[in-house]
């Protein structure tokens, strides 16, 4: 085990717990932009986990997942956020 | 343990800032009372996370022999369009659904005569 492995893993502990909160708050709310924060908080954290993977398996090939991740968690943050005030997407 | 050189305990203090930086927001996101304060919390983790951990990811991948490892830039400057896009439609979905069930409103920024 050497440093680096010992911190990566102790970082995806962390982004574990913190994913598990955000995931507490999808559940209890208590409105729906509530929800849609949530689910915002836990895609980017998924992103971060990401990143921190392409680290310990030391291939870039993570980086274009993580850079998708941000863009379909965008979209669907917009989107649903367009969908509470509007009744309608677009 | 073998003795770890300089860039690996960069890159390991930047993760654990970062991990430590990412359980903060979720504690925000989780204890702060009023949708308006909660949503604060989580660009935390989208903006100053996100670079830390990106830090990271450039010095690893600069420090392994095979030249400079720019594209994880990428990503934050992603994050920096669309983390505001979506924080202000969603502060104005909050306001739009609460004027319409009549809750409290947080108060304007100046009076209107």
């Amino acid at each position: 085990m050497s440093l680096l492995s010992l911190a990566i893993t102790a970082t995806l502990v962390l982004y574990a717990v913190a994913m598990g909160v955000g995931l507490a708050r999808l559940f209890r709310g208590p409105s729906a932009q509530d929800r849609v924060l949530a689910m915002d908080f836990i895609y980017v954290v998924g992103m971060l986990v990401m990143l921190v993977l392409a680290i310990r398996s030391n291939s870039e090939m993570y980086f274009e997942g993580a850079l998708l991740m941000v863009l379909f968690g965008f979209v669907g943050s917009v989107a649903l956020a367009k969908f509470l005030l509007r009744g309608e997407v677009i | 343990m073998p003795m770890p050189s300089l860039p690996e305990i960069i890159v390991s203090a930047l993760l654990l800032a970062s991990g430590v930086i990412v359980l903060l927001a979720a504690l925000g996101l989780w204890r702060l009372p009023d949708f308006f304060l909660r949503m604060h919390a989580p660009a935390l983790a989208s903006t100053l996370a996100a670079w830390l951990v990106t830090f990271a990811s450039i010095l690893h991948f600069s420090t392994r022999g095979a030249g400079l490892a720019l594209h994880v830039w990428l990503i934050i400057i992603v994050l920096s369009i669309t983390a505001p896009v979506t924080t202000i439609v969603l502060a104005r979905t909050a306001l739009f659904r609460r004027r319409e069930a009549g809750d409290a409103l947080p108060p304007p920024l100046r009076q209107v005569t």
